[in-house]
């Protein structure tokens, strides 16, 4: 607790987001309770927690879904309550979900600009861009470094991490101040995390402040500036990087003598199994970065059949 | 429409006509009535004749008016079960009115049009408010309308249909705009043809190059996410109802103005057929995936199949069997041909 109280203190004034003491209840349920968080200009704060910690509900919060019961939110120095996510985005806040808020069926450009489809033309000859839609999905993922085929694919054809990338940069497109995201890197194999994360650092490059929701400590080491650990909706922790190493981290987010524990459980798996632990490990990592992980092959064979070009 | 795409990526192969047509969601209902009139063709001689054919259109305009908004009300993901009844509604409405009222017949043309699409606006109102399934709040709506027009025009005019309007004041230009028809040679071309041609396009239009097009397969394709990027979806759900509504008012206009009298009991089950034209015209029963012209495929395979049943000489007692075959079949065969489609991509 202290901890926050004086980085909060040291950069206050220079932060796009700053929640001090929030709580939630769900009835009678307390899903958080005097979390604080801020993040400033390309900066990434990364929110760390198991599952059932409250990142959902903290997340939901900044993106405008639900109000906060008690303490402050700030948006640039002003305190705020977020009436829908509208309003989140019209402060700036761009959240990107687990389920990336795409539409599976739709176009990759179309679900690009869904929801602010700049259009041509005046009253009933009001329509779509549609080539200028088109045209800037293409740049616009370019300039991420996303190399797409094809626009006219339904997104629900890429690959997890191609559409993590597509949100990121239809966040970053429409002026995102600051960008939310939920476990981007949760339903991932190795290298698409690595894609992904590097396009999180681009958008932290382009100045916008990022908050990483993820209960992977690896991934959050490689490009966090500040880390916000929450257990069972209270705030177990919050460190600036230079505080704090990856091991540390890793501990405290598994709950230090847990964590112990389990590694001598492991250790007594690894001994009887005299050495074979290794090359397990890596085959399974080859794995999970083959061509298609599980959740692609779902979502390719509920798969459209309007697209008629991609394969 | 991807022809527009300006910077070709090598990494595409150039996707002939063929594969191009493949992905359309129409084409396993264009196959499926390329085979139905084949079918009626080989069975039924008349079935070709000119004068056959402008029938088979008439009775395909009165279902195709009417899946339109029942195909986009699909593709975002809903259902409306008082379609039916609710052009009946619309009808009795515009009839009771201007006879009560002893008004120009325009006069009770406007009322009927604003009940109509108060009835569309309480379905989606309903629908996003209680966020009970479509099928629970219209199949009410249904009911009650049911035993409204009934009820309403038993009190009403005593009988179980409308007083005749014929002589009213307004009636004849009101009848030039909803019931026209035209003789051209041995052809007779009925304006709900055109109204049903018209509303094909201004909803294919809406569809694909609007940003409330864009919102309707959104809404249909994945509420959640469309909510999350700022997408107005209760307002989304409520138009489209109100779309099936503003058809209604059409649809019920039509009848009144062509057969002068309306019987309230009709309509009933009507509904279904329009829901029926729009899946095998390949909309989704899940929704967000769909097309204005697939339903109006899905129109004409139901004209034919009625008609066609007729010009066969078939005993009319069986139509109905064969009407459900031959909707089943088309439907299966598209279902054959769009998963065909998907393996040869």
């Amino acid at each position: 607790m202290t901890t926050t109280e004086t980085t909060a203190a040291a950069t206050g004034a220079s932060a796009l987001v700053k929640l001090a003491g929030v709580a939630k209840y769900y009835g009678n349920i307390r899903a958080l309770q005097d979390v604080s968080l801020e993040v400033s200009a390309g900066e990434i704060t990364c929110v760390l927690g198991d599952n059932g910690a409250g990142k959902s509900t903290l997340i939901k919060i900044i993106a405008g879904l639900h109000r906060h019961d008690a303490g402050t939110f700030e948006i640039e120095g002003e305190e705020t309550v977020l009436a829908n996510p509208r309003a989140a985005l019209d402060h700036g806040i761009a959240t990107v979900y687990q389920d990336l808020a795409v539409v599976p069926l739709m176009p990759v450009w179309r679900n690009f600009f869904l929801g602010s489809e700049p259009t041509k033309g005046r009253g009933p000859l009001r329509r779509l861009d549609v080539d200028l839609m088109r045209r800037t999905t293409r740049d616009e993922l370019l300039r991420m470094g996303i190399d797409l085929r094809d626009v006219d694919q339904p997104i629900g054809t890429l690959s997890g991490g191609e559409r993590q990338c597509v949100a990121i940069a239809r966040a970053v497109h429409f002026g995102a101040k600051v960008l939310v995201l939920d476990e981007p890197t949760a339903a991932l194999g190795v290298k698409q995390s690595g894609v992904v994360l590097k396009y999180v650092a681009a958008a932290r490059d382009a100045g916008l402040g990022v908050v990483l929701i993820t209960h992977n400590p690896h991934h959050a080491y490689l490009v966090g500036d500040r880390f916000v650990l929450l257990k069972r909706g209270t705030m177990a922790g919050s460190h600036t990087r230079d505080s704090i190493t990856l091991d540390e981290l890793t501990r405290q987010m598994a709950g230090g003598s847990e964590l112990d524990e389990l590694s001598h459980e492991l250790e007594r798996v690894a001994e009887s199994g005299s050495g074979v632990g290794v090359t397990d490990a890596t085959a399974r990592g080859a794995g999970r970065t083959g061509p298609a992980g599980p959740a692609d092959q779902a979502s390719r064979t509920t798969a459209p059949t309007r697209d008629d070009t991609t394969r | 429409m991807s022809a527009a795409a300006t910077a070709v990526d090598e990494r595409l192969a150039p996707a002939s006509l063929v594969r191009r047509l493949l992905g359309r969601p129409e084409l396993g209902a264009v196959v499926g009535a390329v085979a139905v009139f084949v079918f009626f063709s080989i069975v039924a001689p008349t079935f070709l004749q000119a004068s056959s054919l402008s029938t088979i259109l008439y009775s395909a305009s009165t279902i195709g008016i009417m899946a339109v908004p029942v195909a986009m009300l699909m593709i975002g993901g809903e259902f409306d079960l008082s379609a039916g009844v609710m052009v009946t509604t619309s009808a009795l409405v515009s009839s009771m009115f201007s006879y009560q009222m002893t008004a120009n017949v325009w006069v009770g043309v406007l009322v009927s049009l604003l009940v109509t699409l108060a009835v569309g606006f309480f379905n989606g109102f309903m629908l996003t408010r209680t966020r009970l399934p479509s099928f629970i709040i219209t199949l009410g709506t249904f009911l009650m309308l049911t035993g409204l027009n009934l009820g309403f025009t038993k009190l009403i005019s005593g009988t179980v249909s409308t007083k005749s309007i014929a002589d009213m004041e307004g009636f004849p230009s009101a009848r030039a705009l909803f019931a026209s028809k035209w003789e051209i040679g041995s052809v007779t071309l009925q304006i709900t043809v055109l109204w049903w041609l018209a509303l094909v396009a201004v909803a294919t239009w809406i569809l694909l190059r609007t940003r409330a097009g864009n919102w309707i397969f959104a809404v249909g394709g994945g509420a959640d996410a469309a909510r999350a990027v700022g997408v107005p979806v209760v307002k989304t759900r409520i138009g489209l109802y109100m779309g099936v509504a503003l058809c209604a008012w059409i649809s019920g206009q039509h009848i009144l103005f062509s057969f002068d009298v309306v019987q309230s009991g009709e309509g009933v089950g009507n509904e279904f057929l329009y829901i029926i034209a729009a899946v095998i015209g390949g909309c989704l029963m899940t929704g967000g995936y769909g097309s204005a012209i697939g339903s109006a495929v899905g129109a004409f395979i139901f004209g034919m199949t009625s008609n066609g049943i007729v010009y066969a000489q078939w005993n009319p007692d069986w139509f109905k069997f064969f009407l459900g075959a031959m909707l089943l079949l088309a439907t299966l065969l598209n279902a054959w041909v769009r998963k065909r489609a998907e393996a040869s991509k």
